[in-house]
């Protein structure tokens, strides 16, 4: 089960958005294999009537006021990181 | 190095016009300039820092109040948004990335006075355990410059190992703060899951991220938790905080404190010179009145597994907003959209973030989420169970913070698997959500070692009391 394909790791990379070199490919195959192999350690635990814990805290449905903060912080400041803007958008490329 | 006395000692001068807000940021940034071969600190934040310091002069100059901190220079892992220069969590992707708001955490040390001088240096995104992973520069333990400093905060714990600043921030999602501080030879203190707000530190995973103080006395960490602790409206995971988070300095009676020591902790696998110096700690805790009793927590050595699946996973989703779009690296030469994002990350994120990126991916991925995140976070159960039971015998539990001390730089960056490793010590008590602090406790093979408390969800202060009492007793 562990044992990852070439293809397992495309279709894991094309998933996740990454761009894989074909030595990643490689790389990457030895080395999650390698991992998963490890983890895989907890298929022989017995966790009948266990259920699984997402969070730590107890803490329920936290709401806060729906109110605008004044952060002082300008359109300008928001858009500085923008790597292509037209005006005040952000450019990307087209999606359809 | 001893370039700065306690915290509040520090504050005190500042207030009481012995020395300035200004001398020190100018101090600080001296011991930065003069230390830079270790590679501790990425940017400083040279005008917004003394620009803020002349500020709390003139307060004190015109007989205005000032905080707690007033005057004190820190610096913070540059995965904390701060205003005044980048944040890039040292990755490529976010070079250049200048926040538009500071973390909640820095925005309360600077209402108590404190002054952030400067960004450090971590593993990319925090992810690792030596800071070898960083995509600048590799920081260099402070006690022998071919080894590693530990990570993901080893800028932290090495710049605080140097005296660069009073004091230093980090964050522990397995082990990031205590294992820099144990082989850098400082306090690392990691609260309880919940405790400091979390709102402006870059995501990693979001179930068991925590920020805390790295320092040169459990004093000067209860001081600095005792500022960020607390509910934050921007972070719907904090929890209520105690009164008050510093220990009593006359409390020294243990007679009726127990502790357990963690008998998966001591078995195979840990260096004989530091489990030494763990077994001497004991001798002293005993000397000073404490019974120390075995505890014993099956499920603990599944807790690593447990980790390196969760914590991928949640890694793979808080890196999704990397898209190379609003903001962070963008490759120019995407034809279309998929490839812009494809082409983005591949080349901002380093190979550890992928590397988690992709295990997340996989876990999460239909037909395998039951096998292994569910399953997972249902040993994670497990474990919070065994925590349980053990603290209704004991008090506290402690043990070693890893197997080893720092290693030789280079020595595991070949395997990640044998990297991953390094983290068995610390990774269980962040799935749990309890307090845990290292506290130096000794050299072995002529390096620093720390000793591991931890103690039950919420009883940070009790867990500050008992580190601040070992510190005390420790060299007696």
């Amino acid at each position: 089960m562990s044992k990852l394909s070439s293809e397992d790791i495309l279709k894991l990379a094309r998933l996740a958005r990454l761009h894989l070199s074909q030595d990643e490919v490689l790389q990457y195959q030895k080395e999650l294999s390698s991992i998963l192999g490890y983890v895989e350690q907890l298929d022989s635990v017995d966790v009948s009537g266990v259920e699984p814990t997402y969070q730590v805290t107890g803490l329920t449905n936290v709401t806060r006021t729906d109110e605008l903060i004044d952060y002082g912080v300008s359109q300008a400041d928001l858009l500085k990181n923008v790597p292509t803007k037209e005006g005040a958008y952000i450019k990307v490329r087209r999606m359809i | 190095m001893a370039h700065w006395k306690n915290i509040e000692e520090e504050a005190a001068a500042v207030a009481s016009k012995e020395t300035s807000a200004v001398s020190n940021v100018e101090k600080a940034l001296k011991l930065i300039a003069d230390n830079e071969t270790y590679g501790a600190v990425l940017s400083i934040l040279q005008d917004r820092a003394l620009e803020r310091a002349k500020q709390i002069d003139q307060k004190i100059a015109n007989g205005e109040s000032v905080g707690r901190l007033a005057g004190v220079p820190f610096i913070a892992k540059d995965n904390f948004l701060t205003l005044g220069g980048e944040t890039t969590a040292a990755s490529n992707i976010l070079k250049g990335f200048q926040a538009p708001y500071q973390s909640t955490a820095i925005e309360k040390l600077e209402a108590e006075g404190a002054i952030c001088v400067a960004k450090a240096n971590l593993d990319a995104f925090a992810h690792g355990g030596s800071t070898e992973n960083s995509d600048f520069v590799v920081t260099k333990n402070p006690h022998d410059i071919t080894r590693v400093a530990g990570g993901s905060s080893g800028g932290s714990a090495a710049a605080v190992a140097l005296g660069l600043a009073p004091f230093a921030l980090g964050s522990d999602t397995g082990g990031s703060i205590r294992e820099p501080a144990s082989f850098c030879g400082v306090v690392g203190l990691k609260p309880t899951y919940g405790l400091v707000s979390r709102s402006g530190v870059v995501a990693m995973a979001s179930s068991t991220d925590v920020i805390g103080p790295l320092t040169t006395s459990v004093q000067d960490a209860a001081l600095v938790l005792d500022v960020m602790a607390g509910k934050d409206p921007l972070d719907g995971t904090t929890i209520d905080r105690d009164d008050s988070y510093l220990p009593s300095t006359h409390q020294t009676d243990m007679s009726s404190v127990k502790i357990g020591i963690i008998k998966e902790y001591m078995g195979d696998g840990l260096d004989d010179e530091v489990k030494n110096v763990i077994l001497k700690a004991v001798e002293d805790l005993k000397k000073a009145g404490a019974t120390i009793v075995e505890v014993s927590m099956p499920s603990l050595p599944l807790a690593l597994a447990v980790y390196y699946i969760v914590v991928p996973a949640e890694v793979s989703s808080n890196l999704s907003r990397y898209d190379g779009q609003r903001f962070g690296y963008s490759a120019t030469d995407a034809k279309t959209l998929d490839e812009s994002y494809e082409l983005s990350r591949s080349v901002g994120f380093g190979a550890e973030a992928k590397r988690r990126i992709m295990i997340g991916t996989h876990v999460l991925s239909s037909g395998y989420y039951d096998a292994y995140y569910k399953k997972a976070q249902t040993v994670r159960t497990k474990l919070i169970q065994e925590f349980a039971s053990a603290f209704e015998q004991v008090d506290f539990m402690l043990g070693p913070v890893t197997p080893e001390v720092a290693f030789k730089i280079g020595a595991n960056a070949d395997d990640p698997l044998k990297m991953y490793l390094i983290d068995i010590m610390t990774v269980a008590i962040n799935l749990v959500g309890i307090p845990g602090i290292s506290v130096p406790a000794g050299l072995a093979h002529n390096m620093p070692v720390g000793l591991q408390l931890m103690a039950p969800q919420k009883k940070d202060r009790d867990l500050l009391a008992l580190a601040a009492i070992y510190e005390g007793i420790k060299h007696e």
